[in-house]
């Protein structure tokens, strides 16, 4: 594998029953090229809960996988409506996520923080009214 | 311990994955919260949930899991039955409540190494 590859999925924001497809997809891809199981957990669980919090918040976005050797890097874009804090959000047990969201299982105030927990590197940008993207860096 | 002696001790039916029951796990995590069981990458073999939508399977599929036993005898829809199959995952239904669920895995040894 000398180059970058680059695998993108559309998120549908209307369809819960089918978040994380990109996930397991993902998953599969790395699965074929031989990256070890413990990395290929981190990214898949990182990116699901990206996956899910792009449903749940933002009407869906775009997911960006891009796979060298020796690093995995995802970024998630949404045109949500922004995180207005950020420190307040990646504290562990707080969510903003509506009742019906905690009702399928999610929603705990997790997802942010599994995702800075499974990933070497992560970064955050958002603007309020227009959207957050979130990348994310696993290395090998 | 073997998936089947989990399927005994709780007293389950087992919707997929019969030719998996003597596989061997070690670990289990019961929640209804998925966020809460991606919280932890140990290796958690088995999920113990009351909660049924796709997602519960999905994440069992994350986190590598082998077995999902759902309580209070909540029934999975036939699509979470077919994804939980065709990745090698056995699903089980038990009639006990999750609180009586844990502790009879917990007391016969399932992630609690002394007593196995």
């Amino acid at each position: 594998m000398a180059e970058t590859l680059r695998f993108h999925y559309d998120v549908d924001g209307d369809n819960f029953t089918s978040a994380g497809a990109a996930s397991v997809e993902v998953k599969r891809k790395l699965r074929q090229l031989g990256f070890p199981a413990e990395t290929i957990r981190r990214v898949s669980i990182a990116m699901y809960e990206g996956e899910i919090n792009m449903v749940v918040h933002a009407r869906g976005g775009a997911a960006d996988v891009y796979v060298e050797p020796n690093c995995i890097t995802i970024i998630l874009a949404d045109q949500g409506p922004g995180i207005p804090d950020i420190d307040l959000a990646m504290q562990e047990g707080y969510s903003t996520a509506p009742d019906n969201i905690r009702a399928l299982g999610f929603g705990a105030g997790m997802g942010l923080p599994n995702m800075k927990r499974y990933t070497d590197d992560m970064k955050i940008e958002t603007e309020l009214g227009k959207g957050t993207t979130v990348t994310m860096k696993v290395f090998v | 311990m073997k998936i089947r002696q989990i399927a005994n001790l709780l007293d389950t039916q087992v919707l997929c994955g019969e030719g998996l029951l003597d596989d061997e796990v070690c670990s289990a995590c019961g929640s209804d919260m998925m966020s809460d069981v991606l919280a932890y990458v140990k290796d958690q073999a088995v999920l113990v949930t009351g909660l049924v939508n796709p997602q519960v399977v999905r994440t069992a599929m994350m986190m590598d899991m082998r077995c999902i036993v759902f309580v209070r005898s909540k029934r999975p829809t036939p699509e979470m039955i077919a994804l939980a199959d065709e990745n090698h995952i056995v699903v089980l239904v038990s009639g006990y409540r999750m609180y009586e669920a844990c502790g009879r895995l917990y007391a016969n040894g399932l992630g609690n190494e002394a007593k196995a």
